[in-house]
Order: structure tokens, then C-alpha cells, then sequence
């Protein structure tokens, strides 16, 4: 069966490349900020539950749905604190180049989407953090912040909806931890980025201790479009549990990377073939996958090719969806090397706070390159696999799992081929061929 | 924040100068009027009381400012750093722990240009080792700036532009779909003083496949509403 691919007239980021201006004029000219206030006359209770029904997942990687995340902040404050919105758009994870084109092409789409979702949650104001190399997609957002600020979109009586809410912009320094939920918290308060323990949860004390609820840039950019068509449009896409529109980013050894909205649950093959000409080499030339951004354990050519890109395709290849950032890798990729490169970017980024991840990440990485050129033994195979789950699930946050899973999906797959160059190295075997 | 195991990583670490030196020359630093403003308007976006919030703007801010006295990118003396944590009334250390903690503060002195190669996975696949070898051939080493104050080299991790690899920062723009040749290019131009165009090298618009769109066709020339199809 052929797979139904997006139509354009279905795309929520119309503007996904730039060839339009980002302005205020044009975006409207698109559909954005029409009658915004209409929306929000609905009534919190009412965009909560139709953006439940929409089945819209979280698009920063752990696919959390979306409107239940906000159910859970507080309905009213009994002592007086107000609640925040905080949006992620420290897009860092290695192959996510999504909310950039979000930041610098539909800006406006995002201030919209953030007072939407700051009335249905009671927040009083957004804070959107953009990571710090994004200087010009952050120069963007400014000024299209000012600009809804002149037009009196947002701030008081916003949109005439007689709803105050503030939009501020934040920007990052450098640091792929920020785009932790607590440590983006903790960031904004003006301190280094490192994770808080949970609880308390950011619903429950969050930035200045008030009520927080921290969204990726893509899960807040496409509510007003979503509120627009209605739930049953976002959810006619993709297989039950894994809907809506999504934007892949594929990198890495196909003839055309690029980045672009599909239809949730598209078939990898079919993804490929239609938006990025092909894989270098053709189809017998594909050697694995990492599908959802480096965090993600990589799929070998033969898992992936028709596998649905979605939450529960991915995951019954025991990898993910994560950001749907896809790096291809064919068969010209020193595959331990693409692997090891990932663990010093974990060790890079590891904030120190954990011990098992502060001295595993630099651990496993100087394993990893030993084993580049196989200078190791067999039995180190076994013993670093045993330290990624040793550092898996004993740290704050997440990067420790992060660090690891990439290592295990590489000696799950690939053991044979790291065991061959620990016995090339050592010369005390014969060089065998791979039989292909 | 980043433990440094390996003596080929020493190299990488920011020599500090000497800190006589450093207070005879920045020890009277403070924000000129028109960053005066900017401050006050990073400030004002943060409750009340939660000032400290504006830190990683300011010392930005400082930063850029000492660049523009020294035509680099700027760095962060330690007396700005103290300059900057009084402007908020907030401890000296909890400012240099923040300075510290983030890579897009300089703790020493760069050159002219600070060159930034990507060199995580995705750019890797796509040949940042060619880019990496444009840089050495010029006279770059990693960490280090060239002698004629130049070129700074530094290895960074993903920025984030994964679908245009490979890709080098270099001060506040990107320069994307790189190969060896163009990056030689874009080096010597930047040292002859020549305007270079920013984004992709090789023609794309943004993130769009090379040659053009395959989607939204509509919005190349025209800023289509697709409404009426809904």
C-alpha cells in the first residue's frame, strides 16, 4: 500500500524555508494571528481537551502528550504565584535543525501558539529560550516578539482577548544540558544549567519557584493551527497513538538532506526516496540509522528501511522517535568512529553534577576510541556495556541514558564488527572476510 | 565543568593571562550608554528581585563590548566578570560560575575571526574532517590563534544545522554545505577583507534540498495562503 504523503495544503509551516518573509504582514497573509481571540474565548478547559484529542505528542524528544502536561498545572493560585510558560527552543541534540527554521522562518507562529497555550495553562508569561549559537534566529525572534508587542498581540488585553500575557526571549550560552527541562529552569534563574532533582515537578515549583510548564518550540508552534482545523484533523495523520503533522531533519549520506513536514508514520523508504533523492550509493548502500537525534540507538539498514517513522515504530526497534532528526550513515561510515564521536560529545557535555555520568561519559569515550582500532580486548566489549548500564537510570537527568544508549545500540548490532578489529589489531587471528 | 583527562586536551584549555596585567587594563571597564540601554532592557524582562536571571545577557553583552575595543569577538576579564556581577547585584562567583560553565564565553583572548568547526556525527558524515584539515592548512591549530592575531580555531559541537553540513561558525554567522575548497575560500576572503555571503555556499535557501523545494513549490515566488484548500 502507497503511503498517503502530506499534501501541502495540510503543512503547518508553510514558511518552512524562508522564501517568504517572517514579518508580521506576511505571516498573517499565511493564516497566523486570525481572530486569535476567538480561539481564546473558548475556554481553558476547552483547548486542553480538544488539543488531548488531537493526539499531539511532544515534539523536544520524549513524546509526552501534550495537552495532558498542561492539565497539570494549577487551576488556580491559592498564594498568589504566577504560573509560566517556558518554551524550549535549545535545540542542541546532535542531527535537530527543526526549531531553527520555526525560530527564523514562522516566528509568528510560535508568539501565537504561546499565548494559546499560556491562557489554556494560566501562565502569565512566556519565556522562549534559544539556545546561544542561534544569534540570528534569536535577532529574529526578538523582533517578531516586537512586533506582536506594537500590534497588541501580546501583552496587555492581548489579542483583545482580555488576557494579559507577556513574550519575552531568552538566550542561551552554549550548553546542550539547557535543553533539560530543570536545567533550562535553573539557566533562567541565572545560574549554571544543571538539573534539579524531581520531584517537586515543574507544574508543581518551576522557574522562581512558580508553576512551570516547559514545551518544545514545535509542540507550542503548531496549537494555533491545530485549534484552527480542529482535533480531528492533527489526528487523521499517523497511526493511532503516533499523530499529527511532524518536521524530519534527515542528515548524513543521502543525496539531499533536508529538512521537512510529513505525515506522522511515514515509512522510512518512502521518506527517503520523496524528500532527500535517495541514499549515497542507493538502497544496498545504507549500512544504519540513528532516527531520532544522536541520543537514540542506531537501526541497522534492514530494520529501518520499511519501518513507520513514528513513537511506537521506532521504539519496537528499540530506538526512537526523539526529535525525528534521521542521520543516515551508509557503507563508506566508520561506524565505531560515528558512534565514539557521540560519546565525546557526551563527555563534552556532561554538567559534572553526577558522578557516573561526569566519569562515565569520559570512560566509555576513551573505550570507544581504543576500540576504533580495535586496541582492546574482547572482554572490554562486555565490561562497557556493563558501565553504560551502570551510568543508565543512576543519574538526575537524562543524559547519562543519553551517553549510553548509542554505545548499546553499537554492540548490539555491531559486536561483530568491533570484535573483528580488536582481532585484527592484535594480529593472533587469521583477518576474516565478511561473507556478503 | 569539563574534566580534561587527556594532555592533547590541556592545549584546549583557556590560558588565562596574567592578572596584573589584565586589571591594568580592564579594571575600569563599564557598559557604554547605548549597551547602558540594552542591559536595562535585558534587566526589565525579569520580575522583580530576579535580576540575576539577566546574567547570561549581560556578560554577552560584556563580552561583545570588549570586542569591540579589541575588533575580536570579545572575551571576559576577570574584571568584567566582577563589573558585570556588582551591575546585578549578585556574588563575583556566581557570575565566573556562569562564565565558566557556558563555551560561548571566552575566558582568554581570540583572534579576529573565532573560527568554530562542527565536528559531531552528522557533520562528520558530511566531511568536517575536510573542513577541520582547510583550517590547519592555513595555519591553524585547535584552541589557538594564528600569530598575526587572525584566526582563533575551535572545535565545537552540534550547532544545530545538521541538514546543511557541514558547517563552521565564524564570530556571529554560519556558513553551511562546506567542502574543503570553499572553506579555503571563505578563510582567504575573510582575510582579505571581503564580503562573503552568510547560510549555504552552495545555493540552498535555508534547510530546503539542494536544487530546490520538492514541497511548497507555491511559496518560492509567491507568499501562497493555503486556506483556501482547506
Amino acid at each position: 500500500m502507497a503511503f498517503d504523503f502530506l499534501q501541502d495544503k495540510d503543512r503547518i509551516f508553510t514558511n518552512v524555508y524562508g522564501f517568504q518573509s517572517w514579518d508580521l504582514k506576511a505571516a498573517q497573509k499565511r493564516g497566523d494571528w486570525d481572530n486569535t481571540a476567538d480561539i481564546i474565548k473558548r475556554g481553558n478547559d476547552k483547548i486542553i481537551n480538544e488539543m488531548k484529542e488531537s493526539g499531539l505528542r511532544g515534539r523536544g524528544g520524549a513524546g509526552f502528550p501534550t495537552g495532558l502536561k498542561w492539565s497539570f498545572m494549577p487551576k488556580e493560585s491559592p498564594d498568589g504565584r504566577p504560573s509560566f510558560l517556558v518554551i524550549n527552543a535549545d535545540e542542541s541534540e546532535p542531527g535537530s535543525c527543526k526549531d531553527r527554521e520555526i525560530l527564523r522562518n514562522d516566528p509568528h507562529k510560535l508568539i501565537e501558539g504561546a499565548l494559546i497555550a499560556g491562557f489554556a495553562m494560566r501562565a502569565r508569561a512566556a519565556y522562549i529560550y534559544i539556545r546561544g549559537e542561534y544569534i540570528i534566529e534569536a535577532k529574529v525572534m526578538e523582533a517578531a516578539v516586537k512586533e506582536a508587542y506594537d500590534a497588541g498581540l501580546i501583552g496587555k488585553n492581548a489579542a483583545k482577548s482580555g488576557y494579559d500575557f507577556d513574550v519575552f526571549v531568552h538566550r542561551g550560552a552554549g550548553a546542550y544540558i539547557c535543553g533539560e527541562e530543570t536545567a533550562m529552569i535553573e539557566s533562567l534563574e541565572g545560574k549554571k544549567g544543571q538539573p534539579r532533582l524531581k520531584p517537586p515537578f515543574p507544574a508543581g515549583a518551576g522557574l522562581y519557584g512558580c508553576p512551570t510548564t516547559v514545551n518544545n518550540v514545535e509542540s507550542i508552534a503548531v496549537v494555533p493551527t491545530i485549534l484552527r482545523r480542529g482535533a480531528s484533523w492533527f489526528a487523521s495523520f499517523g497511526r493511532e497513538n503516533n499523530h499529527g503533522t511532524k518536521l524530519f531533519q534527515v542528515s548524513g549520506h543521502v543525496e539531499k538532506p533536508a529538512v521537512f513536514e510529513e505525515a506522522m508514520s511515514i515509512p522510512f523508504k518512502d521518506m527517503i526516496e520523496k524528500h532527500c533523492g535517495g541514499i549515497t550509493g542507493g538502497w544496498d548502500n545504507l549500512l544504519a540509522v540513528i532516527p531520532g537525534g544522536s541520543s537514540v540507538p542506531l537501526v541497522p539498514a534492514e530494520q529501518i528501511m520499511d519501518a513507520p517513522m513514528d513513537f511506537d515504530g521506532l521504539s519496537a526497534l528499540k530506538s526512537g522517535l526523539g526529535t525525528a532528526a534521521v542521520i543516515v550513515m551508509d557503507k563508506s561510515t566508520d561506524i565505531v568512529r560515528a558512534i565514539s564521536r557521540l560519546s565525546y560529545f557526551y563527555k563534552h557535555e556532561s554538567c559534572g553534577q553526577c558522578t557516573p555520568c561526569r566519569e562515565g561519559t569520559g570512560w566509555m569515550w576513551r573505550v570507544m576510541e581504543r576500540l576504533r582500532d580495535g586496541d582492546a580486548t574482547i572482554e572490554e566489549i562486555d565490561t562497557l556495556h556493563e558501565v553504560t548500564k551502570q551510568v543508565e537510570g543512576h543519574t538526575i537527568c537524562a543524559l547519562g541514558d543519553a551517553a549510553a544508549w548509542p554505545i548499546q545500540g553499537l554492540i548490539r548490532h555491531f559486536r561483530p564488527e568491533l570484535e573483528r578489529r580488536i582481532r585484527e589489531n592484535a594480529g593472533s587471528e587469521p583477518v576474516m572476510e565478511a561473507a556478503e | 565543568m569539563i574534566r580534561e583527562t587527556k594532555v592533547m586536551q590541556m592545549a584546549e584549555a583557556p590560558n588565562i593571562p596574567d592578572e596584573l596585567e589584565v586589571r591594568a587594563k580592564w579594571g575600569d571597564f563599564k557598559f557604554t550608554p547605548a549597551n547602558e540601554k540594552l542591559a536595562k532592557w535585558q534587566i526589565a524582562k525579569y520580575p522583580e528581585g530576579r535580576q540575576k536571571s539577566a546574567v547570561m545577557a549581560l556578560l554577552d553583552l560584556a563580552q561583545r563590548q570588549v570586542g569591540a575595543d579589541t575588533e575580536t569577538q570579545g572575551w571576559l576579564p576577570v574584571p568584567v566578570i566582577e563589573y558585570v556581577a556588582a551591575y546585578l547585584d549578585m556574588p563575583y562567583m556566581r557570575a565566573y560560575e556562569v562564565a565558566t560553565f557556558y563555551t560561548m564565553y571566552n575566558l582568554a583572548p581570540v583572534g579576529r575571526f573565532h573560527v568554530q568547526v562542527c565536528g559531531t556525527t552528522p557533520c562528520m558524515l558530511r566531511g568536517s574532517d575536510d573542513v577541520m584539515a582547510a583550517c590547519k592548512n592555513k595555519g591553524m591549530a585547535k584552541g589557538k590563534t594564528t600569530p598575526d592575531g587572525l584566526f582563533t580555531l575551535t572545535e565545537v559541537e552540534c550547532m544545530g544545522n545538521c541538514s546543511n553540513a557541514p558547517m563552521v561558525q565564524i564570530n556571529d554567522d554560519n556558513y553551511e554545505d562546506l567542502d574543503y575548497d570553499i572553506m579555503t575560500r571563505i578563510l582567504e576572503d575573510l582575510a582579505d577583507g571581503k564580503e562573503i555571503s552568510v547560510g549555504s555556499q552552495i545555493g540552498r535557501k535555508t534547510s530546503e534540498p539542494k536544487g530546490g523545494p520538492v514541497v511548497l513549490k507555491e511559496m518560492v515566488k509567491a507568499n501562497h495562503d493555503y486556506r483556501k484548500e482547506w
